[in-house]
C-alpha cells in the first residue's frame, strides 16, 4: 500500500467516524424545528379556538314573538299622519300592551317592570322605524320577533345558570318562568344577529353593533394607505437612488430606523398637537387617525422598500443606462417594477400594524362612544381595536361575547386585507 | 536626510499598490513600462482618449492612458485581472458616473466633442455609444420590448409598423431573429445564455449608436455561443465601431484588428492586432501573450 493510499484510507475512516454525529445532529436541529411550528400552530389554534368559542353566539341574536297592536289611539290620536308626531309616539306602550296581553296574571308593579324588561329597549325603534316607512300599519295588528334583553339573550343562550341560587345570578325565578314558559310555546328563538354587522356601538349589549368601528377602520385605512403609500415610496426611491451619500443623508436613515422603534403613543401625542391643536382638525375623525397612523406606518414601507430596491441587480440599472435612458427612466421603468412587490409586502405590514393600533388613537379622541355609523372620513367614529378595548372594559356578561366577536371581525378584516395584497402583489411579481 | 537604498541594476520599481498580487514583476530592463509602445492612433478615429486617469477615492485605477478608436473597427482590449480594461471600457461611455467615488481626469472624446465636458449630456452620449456587459442583462420583460426599449424611450419611431421594423431589423442583425420571431411576447430572461446575450446585442444596435462597448461579453456564454457572437461582432463592425474587452487571447485575435494590452493601469503596448500576437515588442505583452501570466 503506498503513503497517498493510506493517507486516502484514513481519511475516509476519520469521515466515517464523525458521520452518525454529523447526521444526528441534522436530524435533531430539524425535529427542533418542527417542534417550533407544531407550537407556534397549537397557540395560534388555541387562541382561535376560545375566541370563536367564545364569540360565535355574538352572531346569533334573541327575539321573542310578540302579538303587537299598532293601536292608533296611541300613536297618532289625532289622524293627520303627522311625521313629527309619529317619530316621537310612544311605541313601548305597544310592546307593554302586548307582553301585559301575555302574561295577564302580573299584577304588581314591580313585577310589570321586570316583565317589560324581557324586551329590548330597541324594540320600540325597529316599531317606530315601520310605522315611520309605513304608516297604513297604525290600526292593523302584527306578529313580530323582538329583540330580547341582554340578560335574556345570556339566559336562552346558556350563559346564566338556572340551577344556583337566585341571588347569584341577574336573572330572578319568575323572569326565568315567564321566558320558560315562551320556550314552550316557541315564542322565544335564535336569529342571525344582522345588528351586530351593521349596528353602531350602544350601551345595550343586545343593540350594540360592530358596523361603525368597521367603517371608522375603513376611513382610517384608506386615509393611512393613500398617505403612506406614495409618501413612503418616494421617500424610499429618492433615497435610495437618488440622494447623495453624504452625512446628512446618514443622519435622515439613522433617524428612519429610529422611527419605527418610537412607541405608537408618541404619535399620537404628535398628532394632538399638531394636527388636532395647532392646524385644528376635528376630533375622533378617520382622518385626523389616518395622518397619525400614516407617521407610525411611514419608517416601516420605507424600510421595507429601501430593502426592496436595493435587491434589484445593479445588472438591470446598468442595462437600461446602457441604452441611454436617463435616471429616472431607469427608476420608473425598470427598479420600480422589480421592487413593487417587496414594497407592497412592506405596505402591508405597515397596514396591518396600523389596523391593530389602538394607543395613538385613544390620544386623539377616536375613544368616544360613537352611536353613529361614520359616513365620510371627517365624522367621528371608533376603530375596531378601540372598539374592542371599550367593549372589553363594558361590565355586561354579553359584552364578553360581543368582544370574541369583534376580533373575530377584526380578524377576517386583516384576512381580507392580506388576500388583497397578496392578489395585487402576484400581478406586480415577474420572473428573472 | 536620505536614506539610500542599495539598488540592483536592473529592478523596476513599481509604483507602491501597483504591484499585482498574482505574480512577482520580473526583473528585466525589457518590462519597464516608459508609456506606450506602438501607435495609439488610429487612420479614421472615432474616439480619442487621452492622458485619462481614473481614481477610485485615492486610488490610481488607470494611469495616463491614450488611445484611439477607429472607425469600422474592433479593438480588443487585453490583459490581466485587473488592469484596468474595463474601467477604461466604461469611461468611454460615462458609466463610470454611477460609482459614486470614480474619478476621471484627461479628456475622451466622441467626433471631436470631449465627452467630460460639463455641459454634455449623458443620456444622448449612452445612445452614441452603447455597451453591452459582462453578464447578460436583459430586462425581465418581452423579447419584443426588450429591443424597443431604446428606440421608445429616445423616440426614435412615430408608429408600431417603425418600432417593429426596428426590431425585426435588430434581431436579424444580432442572428437572434430566426429563433425568436415566433415568440416575441416571451419574456427575454427565459432565452438561453447565448440568446440572451445576442438579444442584449440587438437592444444596443436598435439605438443605432455610432460605437458599442463590449465588456468581456463571452465570458459567461459556452464555445459554441461564443463563436456565433464573434461572428456576429465581425458582422457589425461593417456599420459600427467596436472596443471589446475580453479575457481570452484567442479571442481577441479572432475578432478585432488591433489590440491594446494593458497592465497595472497603463496601457503598455498598441497595436495590430497580427503584429501583436506574432511580434509583441513590450517583454509584458510577451509574457500575457505567451501565457506567462494572467
Amino acid at each position: 500500500m503506498s503513503k497517498s493510499e493510506q493517507q486516502q484510507a484514513r481519511t475516509i475512516d476519520r469521515v466515517n467516524t464523525t458521520l452518525a454525529q454529523r447526521y444526528g445532529r441534522e436530524r435533531r436541529f430539524r425535529r427542533f424545528g418542527f417542534f417550533a411550528v407544531v407550537l407556534g400552530l397549537a397557540f395560534v389554534g388555541v387562541m382561535f379556538l376560545s375566541i370563536i368559542g367564545k364569540g360565535y353566539s355574538a352572531f346569533q341574536q334573541t327575539r321573542i314573538l310578540l302579538d303587537i297592536e299598532f293601536t292608533e289611539s296611541v300613536i297618532d290620536p289625532s289622524g293627520e299622519r303627522d311625521p313629527a308626531v309619529l317619530s316621537s309616539a310612544n311605541y313601548s306602550a305597544l310592546i307593554k300592551n302586548s307582553l301585559r296581553a301575555l302574561y295577564p296574571e302580573v299584577k304588581d308593579r314591580k313585577e310589570k317592570r321586570e316583565l317589560y324588561g324581557i324586551v329590548s329597549n330597541g324594540a320600540a325603534l325597529i316599531l317606530r322605524a315601520k310605522v315611520m316607512a309605513d304608516p297604513t300599519l297604525l290600526g292593523s295588528q302584527a306578529q313580530l320577533w323582538l329583540p330580547a334583553d341582554d340578560d335574556i339573550d345570556m339566559l336562552v343562550k346558556g350563559y346564566i345558570d338556572r340551577t344556583v341560587v337566585q341571588s347569584e345570578r341577574r336573572v330572578k325565578d319568575n323572569v326565568i318562568a315567564w321566558i320558560e314558559k315562551l320556550e314552550s310555546e316557541q315564542k322565544i328563538g335564535k336569529f342571525f344577529n344582522t345588528t351586530f354587522l351593521t349596528g353602531g356601538d350602544s350601551r345595550e349589549p343586545e343593540l350594540a353593533g360592530i358596523g361603525g368601528a368597521v367603517m371608522g377602520s375603513l376611513y382610517t385605512l384608506i386615509v393611512t394607505l393613500l398617505l403612506s403609500f406614495p409618501i413612503g415610496v418616494a421617500a424610499a426611491v429618492y433615497l435610495e437612488e437618488f440622494a447623495p451619500r453624504n452625512r446628512w443623508t446618514d443622519l435622515v436613515e439613522v433617524n428612519i430606523n429610529n422611527l419605527a422603534a418610537v412607541p405608537s403613543i408618541v404619535f399620537g401625542l404628535l398628532g394632538l398637537a399638531v394636527f388636532i391643536n395647532f392646524f385644528g382638525l376635528p376630533r375622533s375623525a378617520p382622518l385626523v387617525g389616518g395622518m397619525v397612523l400614516t407617521l407610525m406606518t411611514l419608517p416601516t414601507i420605507i424600510i421595507a422598500s429601501r430593502a426592496a430596491l436595493k435587491a434589484v441587480p445593479p445588472s438591470i440599472r446598468e442595462a437600461a443606462l446602457g441604452v441611454g435612458a436617463s435616471k429616472m427612466q431607469t427608476v420608473f421603468h425598470h427598479v420600480l417594477p422589480l421592487s413593487m412587490p417587496g414594497m407592497l409586502t412592506g405596505t402591508i405590514i405597515g397596514m396591518a400594524q396600523a389596523l391593530g393600533e389602538t394607543a395613538p388613537l385613544l390620544m386623539i379622541g377616536m375613544v368616544a362612544f360613537i352611536v353613529d355609523i361614520p359616513g365620510s372620513a371627517m365624522d367621528p367614529a371608533t376603530v375596531l381595536p378601540v372598539q374592542i378595548f371599550l367593549w372589553a372594559d363594558s361590565p355586561e356578561r354579553a359584552f364578553l361575547e360581543k368582544t370574541s366577536a369583534a376580533i373575530m371581525v377584526l380578524l377576517g378584516f386583516l384576512i381580507v386585507m392580506n388576500v388583497l395584497a397578496v392578489i395585487l402583489r402576484k400581478r406586480f411579481e415577474r420572473r428573472w | 536626510m536620505l536614506s539610500v537604498t542599495p539598488n540592483t541594476a536592473g529592478v523596476v520599481t513599481l509604483p507602491k499598490g501597483l504591484v499585482g498580487a498574482g505574480f512577482a514583476p520580473v526583473a528585466d530592463e525589457s518590462r519597464a513600462i516608459n508609456g506606450t509602445v506602438g501607435d495609439i492612433t488610429a487612420v479614421d478615429p472615432r474616439m480619442t482618449a487621452r492622458n485619462v486617469n481614473v481614481y477610485y477615492g485615492d486610488k490610481l485605477a488607470i494611469n495616463d492612458v491614450s488611445l484611439d478608436i477607429g472607425k469600422n473597427e474592433v479593438i480588443a482590449m487585453i490583459g490581466p485581472s485587473g488592469c484596468g480594461k474595463s474601467t477604461f471600457l466604461r469611461c468611454l461611455n460615462r458609466m463610470n458616473d454611477t460609482i459614486d467615488i470614480c474619478r476621471v481626469e484627461g479628456e475622451i472624446k466622441l467626433d471631436e466633442q470631449n465627452i467630460y465636458d460639463s455641459s454634455l449630456d449623458v443620456v444622448p452620449l449612452r445612445a452614441q455609444v452603447g455597451m453591452v456587459f459582462q453578464k447578460p442583462n436583459p430586462f425581465p420583460k418581452s423579447i419584443y420590448d426588450n429591443v424597443a426599449y431604446g428606440p421608445r424611450i429616445h423616440g426614435l419611431t412615430s408608429s408600431k409598423s417603425e418600432l417593429d421594423d426596428i426590431v425585426e431589423e435588430s434581431l436579424l442583425k444580432a442572428g437572434l431573429w430566426d429563433e425568436v420571431k415566433d415568440r416575441l411576447a416571451e419574456t427575454g430572461t427565459g432565452l438561453s445564455g447565448g440568446q440572451q446575450q445576442r438579444l442584449c446585442i440587438a437592444r444596443t444596435i436598435a439605438v443605432a449608436p455610432e460605437v458599442i462597448l463590449m465588456d468581456e461579453p463571452c465570458s459567461a456564454l459556452d464555445p459554441i455561443a461564443t463563436a456565433r457572437v464573434e461572428e456576429l461582432i465581425d458582422e457589425l463592425r461593417e456599420q459600427f465601431t467596436i472596443a471589446i474587452v475580453t479575457h481570452s487571447m484567442q479571442q481577441a485575435a479572432r475578432v478585432s484588428q488591433r489590440t491594446a494590452y494593458f497592465h497595472l493601469g497603463q496601457l503598455v503596448e498598441v497595436g495590430k492586432t497580427d503584429d501583436i500576437f506574432t511580434n509583441p515588442r513590450h517583454g509584458l505583452t510577451e509574457d500575457y501573450i505567451t501565457g506567462r501570466f494572467g
